[in-house]
C-alpha cells in the first residue's frame, strides 16, 4: 500500500544480527541497548506514522565516547545507522530500516554550561528544544527557534532538520542560532566545530551539518545562542474575507518597515477546528485569520499594534482583536500550536511544508484548492505567512489505502506547485523519506550529484540515514 | 603578468573553468578585487566576475534581492536605500584598511562572508544569504537555496559557499534577505572605560531586551580617552524609550553622551571599516574572534607583547589588532594567545611574503582540516580554484 519505498533489508546484515548485538553490548551499558522486539517497536516510526520498520537494534548511548565507539563498530561492520532525537519528524527523517541500528540521543540530555555574559548555552544534543529555554528563562533569556513540537523535540533533531517555528520571522531558524557542535563522524572521529565565538574562518562546516538530516554525522553536543527575552509580547487577531486581502495585508505590513516576531495564517477549516479545540476566541465567520505578534515595552507594543491596525484597515479586516491579557495570549497561541493535534482528532492528514515567495500567497491557495478538489480531498491551510512557509494539511482516511495513496499524490502536487511558484519543497520539516523522490523536481542532476559527493566523502559506505533526502535512483554505486 | 578573463555569462564561466580543470591550469577568482586577503594565489590567469553584473530580482514587499555576483555592492545599496531597505549584516568596506580602489561586489561580500558591527544583532552575511548559484571546479553550475526565507531542501551549500573565498566555486548569482531601513538611530557613548569595564558595560547592555545593534570599544589613543559605544536603531519613540532604559543599566559605568543619528552613522561606518587601524600602512592587521568576555585579556596580551593598536567590536568578541610587519607579523603570539581562550585569528593585512610564510586563516584541528580537504576535493577535484588562498 505504501507509495514511499523503504529498501528491503540486507539479508547479510540480518543474518549477522546476533554478532552485531554482541558487539554493541560490549560498547554500551546494558541499559543502553534495546534488543527485544516489543521494545524496538517503539522506534519503528516517527511522526510520519504511515511508514514503519522495526530496527535491528536500538542503542541509547550516554556519552560522546560511547557514540564514537558504536559508530566505529557499525562502520567496520557495514551496518546502517539512523540517528534519532525524539522521533517527531514529520518527514520520516527518523524512520529506520530493518537492517539499521537506531542511535538515540535521549540519554544525552544534560545542560553543560550556561553563559549569559556571552549569551550562549552548551547542551547535550538530547535536550529538548523547550528544555533549553527552560534552563535560561529564570535568567531572562530564551532559545529562539520554536517548532510546534518543542515540548518533545530535541536539539539533535532540530540541528538535523534545521528546524524553524512560528517566531523565526524575526529570530531566524536553527542554523542562525547554533554556534558550535560536537559531532561524531561515521568512522568514530569526534570533531569540535565552531564554539562560543562567532564566524570561524575556513569552510562553514557548521552550516553544512545543520540541516543534513543525520547523514553526515551524529551531533552529540551543541553551543547555542540565547537571547534576552523581550519586555513583553502581544498577539493580535485579524480576520479577512479573502486570502488575497490577508496576503496583501502581510505584504503591506512588511513593506512598511515592521517585522513582527510572527505572522501566522489560518484558513476557515483550520480556524474552526482550532477554535473548537482551544477556545482561543478566533472569529468563525472569516475566510482567513492572521495572528500577528509584536514585542517590546508596553508603549512599543501599542505603537506597533497601532501602525499595523492602520495598515490593515485598507484590507477590510474583521474581528480585529488585540490580546488583553497573558491568558488570552496563551490561548491564542495554544490554538495555533495545537492545530496539528486538533486536526488529527477529525481525520488523518499529511502535513506539507513547502515555502513560496510571500507575494504568491493567494496564487498558491487557489492552486492548492484546485489540486485538492481534483483529488476529492479536503485541505486545511496553516502558514507562517511572514516567511511564506506553508503547512497545508491534506485530510484523508488512513484505513483506506487508496485514499492514502491519493493524499500522498495530492501532497506531491502541492509541493510541485510551490516549486513552480519560485519556492521549495520543504521550509522546516526536512526531506526525509517523504519528499526524497521529489528532489529531482527542485534540483537537477548536477545539483544532486554534488550534494551526494559530499555525502560520499564524509560517509563513503552511505551508512548514516541512507534512505533519506536523495532519490533511491541515481545514487553513486 | 596574469591575464584577466572577464566572462559575461555563466556559460562562459563554465567553459573557462572546465578548460582550466582539464589542463590543470589554476585560476585566481575575484570580483572587484578589493579583498586581497588570504594566501597569495598561484595562478597564471585570473577570472573576475565583474562583467556578471545586475540585480536580477528585487521584491521589496518580500524583503528579497538577487543579483549577479559581479554587481557592485554600491549599486545594491543604492537600490535598497531608494526603497528604505538594507542588507542586514552591514558589510565591511575593506578598501580603506587594505588601501585599494576597486569596486566591491556582492559576490566578494559573499565569498568572504563580510559582516560588520550589526552581526551581533542581525547575523552574518551567511545568515542573510538564502540562495546561490556557483560554478564548481568541475565547470558545472550548481544551485542551492533559492529566493524564499525558509528552505531546508537538500544540503545547505549556501552556508558552505559563504566565506569559501572562491575556492569551492565561482559564485555567479546570490540572493539575500533584507531588512527595512530604520527610522532613526542613536549611539550612547561612554568615555574613559578600560577594556574590561567596557566589555562589562556592553555585556550588561546586551543582556537587556533593548536590542543594541552595535557594541564597540575604541581604546584611548594619543591623549584622547577611550570610547565605548552602543547603537540603538528603530522607530524614534522606541529609540528614545530604550535610551532611557539603558541609562539605568549603564549608570554604574558612568554617564553617557548621546551621538545623534547623522554622527552615529559616520561613527559606525568608521568602526565597520576599522578606520582607526588604517595607519601605519605597513602594519600587519589581525582579525580575532573570541568569546566577548575573553576579549580584554586577549587585547591586553597583544598590546603588551606586540604593541598592538586595538579595536573591539561585537561587544568585545571581535578584536582588530595591529602588529609589526616584521618577522612573522605577530602570528606566533596571536595564535598562542587565541589558543589559551578558544577562538580564531585571521591575518587580514600583510605583505604577500608574510601571507606566504604564515597561515592567514586559523589552522584547523587536523581532523577538521581533513574534512575541509575532502569537501574541497568534491567541489574542485583538480584544485584549480584559487589554489593557495585558504
Amino acid at each position: 500500500m505504501s507509495a514511499i519505498e523503504i529498501p528491503k533489508p540486507d539479508p547479510r546484515i540480518l543474518a549477522r544480527r546476533e554478532a552485531i548485538l554482541a558487539g554493541l553490548a560490549k560498547l554500551v551499558p546494558s541499559t543502553s541497548l534495546i534488543t527485544e522486539e516489543d521494545e524496538r517497536r517503539a522506534f519503528e516510526t516517527d511522526a510520519l506514522t504511515a511508514y514503519r520498520r522495526i530496527p535491528l537494534a536500538v542503542v541509547l548511548p550516554e556519552t560522546t565516547e560511547q557514540v564514537s565507539k558504536v559508530l566505529t563498530f557499525l562502520n567496520q561492520e557495514g551496518v546502517k545507522v539512523v540517528a534519532r532525537g525524539a522521533g517527531t519528524s514529520l518527514a520520516g527523517g527518523a524512520i529506520p530500516s530493518e537492517d539499521a541500528v537506531v542511535l538515540g540521543v535521549s540519554k544525552m540530555n544534560r545542560i553543560l554550561d550556561v553563559d549569559t555574559d556571552n549569551r550562549t548555552i552548551r547542551v547535550e544534543a538530547g535536550v529538548t528544544n523547550l528544555g533549553v529555554t527552560g534552563a535560561v528563562s529564570h535568567l531572562g533569556f530564551f532559545y529562539a527557534p520554536d517548532p510546534s513540537s518543542q515540548l518533545a523535540c530535541t536539539i539533535a533533531g532540530n540541528i538535523a532538520m534545521n528546524s524553524g517555528g512560528a517566531h523565526c520571522l524575526k529570530y531566524g531558524v536553527t542554523t542562525n542560532n547554533v554556534l558550535g557542535v560536537k559531532i561524531v563522524m561515521i568512522d568514530g572521529t569526534v570533531l569540535e566545530i565552531g564554539g562560543a565565538h562567532l564566524d570561524a574562518p575556513g569552510y562553514d562546516l557548521l552550516g553544512l551539518i545543520v540541516g543534513s538530516e543525520g547523514q553526515l554525522g551524529v551531533v552529540t553536543e551543541a553551543t547555542l545562542r540565547i537571547l534576552p527575552m523581550a519586555e513583553g509580547a502581544r498577539p493580535m487577531l485579524m480576520g479577512f474575507q479573502s486570502a488575497e486581502d490577508a496576503g496583501a495585508c502581510v505584504a503591506a505590513i512588511i513593506a512598511s518597515g515592521i517585522i513582527p516576531v510572527a505572522i501566522e495564517y489560518m484558513d476557515r477549516p483550520a480556524i474552526q477546528v482550532c477554535e473548537a479545540f482551544a477556545h482561543a476566541g478566533y472569529p468563525l465567520d472569516v475566510e482567513a485569520l492572521l495572528i500577528i505578534e509584536v514585542e517590546g515595552s508596553e508603549a512599543e507594543i501599542e505603537d506597533l499594534i497601532g501602525r499595523i491596525t492602520k495598515i490593515a484597515a485598507d484590507y477590510n479586516p474583521s474581528g480585529l482583536r488585540i490580546s488583553q491579557s497573558e491568558a488570552e495570549s496563551a490561548a491564542i497561541w495554544k490554538g495555533r500550536k495545537s492545530a496539528f493535534g486538533a486536526m488529527g482528532r477529525l481525520a488523518d492528514y499529511i502535513c506539507m511544508d513547502g515555502t513560496i515567495p510571500t507575494g504568491q500567497l493567494s496564487a498558491v491557495l487557489t492552486g492548492i484548492a484546485k489540486i485538492c478538489d481534483g483529488y476529492g480531498l479536503r485541505v486545511s491551510n496553516i502558514f507562517h505567512a511572514g516567511d511564506g512557509n506553508l503547512h497545508p494539511l491534506v485530510l484523508f482516511n488512513a484505513n483506506d489505502p487508496a485514499e492514502q495513496d491519493k493524499a500522498e499524490r495530492c501532497g506531491e502536487d502541492i509541493l510541485k506547485l510551490c516549486v513552480d511558484l519560485g519556492g521549495c519543497l520543504t521550509g522546516e520539516h526536512g526531506v526525509g523519506i517523504e519528499k526524497r523522490d521529489l528532489m529531482t523536481y527542485q534540483f537537477n542532476t548536477i545539483d544532486l550529484d554534488q550534494q551526494m559527493r559530499v555525502k560520499s566523502a564524509l560517509d563513503p559506505q552511505w551508512l548514516l540515514n541512507p534512505h533519506k533526502v536523495f532519490p533511491l535512483a541515481g545514487r553513486p554505486v | 603578468m596574469t591575464s584577466i578573463l572577464l566572462p559575461d555569462t555563466e556559460a562562459e564561466i563554465e567553459a573557462i573553468v572546465h578548460e582550466a580543470a582539464q589542463s590543470r591550469s589554476a585560476l585566481a577568482i575575484h570580483g572587484g578585487g578589493t579583498r586581497p586577503i588570504g594566501g597569495p594565489v598561484h595562478a597564471e590567469r585570473a577570472l573576475s566576475t565583474q562583467q556578471m553584473s545586475g540585480i536580477t530580482l528585487y521584491e521589496p514587499s518580500e524583503l528579497v534581492l538577487s543579483a549577479r555576483a559581479g554587481t557592485p555592492l554600491a549599486e545594491i545599496q543604492a537600490t535598497l536605500a531608494a526603497n528604505r531597505q538594507r542588507l542586514p549584516f552591514e558589510p565591511i568596506d575593506y578598501r580603506h584598511l587594505l588601501d585599494n580602489h576597486g569596486t566591491p561586489t556582492i559576490g566578494g561580500v559573499t565569498a568572504s562572508n563580510s559582516s560588520g558591527p550589526r552581526r551581533i544583532h542581525s547575523g552574518a552575511a551567511r545568515d542573510a544569504l538564502i540562495g546561490i548559484r556557483a560554478t564548481t571546479g568541475r565547470g558545472e553550475t550548481i544551485k542551492s537555496g533559492g529566493r524564499v526565507m525558509k528552505n531546508v531542501t537538500g544540503y545547505d551549500f549556501v552556508k558552505l559557499m559563504a566565506g569559501s573565498w572562491g575556492t569551492l566555486g565561482v559564485l555567479t548569482e546570490v540572493t539575500y534577505k533584507l531588512l527595512p531601513e530604520v527610522e532613526t538611530e542613536t549611539t550612547l557613548l561612554l568615555s574613559g572605560l578600560s577594556a574590561e569595564r567596557a566589555v562589562e558595560a556592553m555585556t550588561a547592555a546586551l543582556a537587556t531586551p533593548f536590542e543594541v545593534t552595535g557594541a564597540a570599544h575604541l581604546p584611548a589613543t594619543g591623549g584622547a580617552p577611550s570610547r565605548t559605544v552602543l547603537r540603538l536603531e528603530g522607530f524614534e519613540a522606541s529609540v528614545t524609550y530604550r535610551t532611557a532604559r539603558l541609562d539605568a543599566v549603564l549608570r554604574p559605568f558612568g554617564t553617557f553622551e548621546m551621538v545623534a543619528a547623522e554622527a552615529s552613522r559616520v561613527l559606525w561606518k568608521s568602526i565597520r571599516d576599522v578606520e582607526v587601524l588604517e595607519t601605519p600602512r605597513e602594519a600587519a592587521i589581525w582579525r580575532i574572534s573570541v568569546r566577548p568576555s575573553d576579549g580584554p585579556a586577549v587585547g591586553a596580551r597583544l598590546a603588551a607583547a606586540l604593541g598592538s593598536s586595538l579595536l573591539y567590536d561585537w561587544a568585545g568578541g571581535l578584536i582588530w589588532a595591529s602588529a609589526s610587519p616584521e618577522g612573522d607579523g605577530g602570528a606566533a603570539i596571536v595564535r598562542a594567545t587565541v589558543a589559551t581562550v578558544g577562538g580564531h585569528a585571521m591575518l587580514v593585512r600583510g605583505s604577500p611574503a608574510l601571507r606566504l610564510s604564515v597561515p592567514v586563516f586559523q589552522p584547523e584541528a587536523p581532523a577538521v582540516a581533513a574534512i575541509s580537504r575532502q569537501i574541497k576535493a568534491t567541489f574542485d577535484p583538480a584544485g584549480v580554484l584559487n589554489p593557495g588562498r585558504m
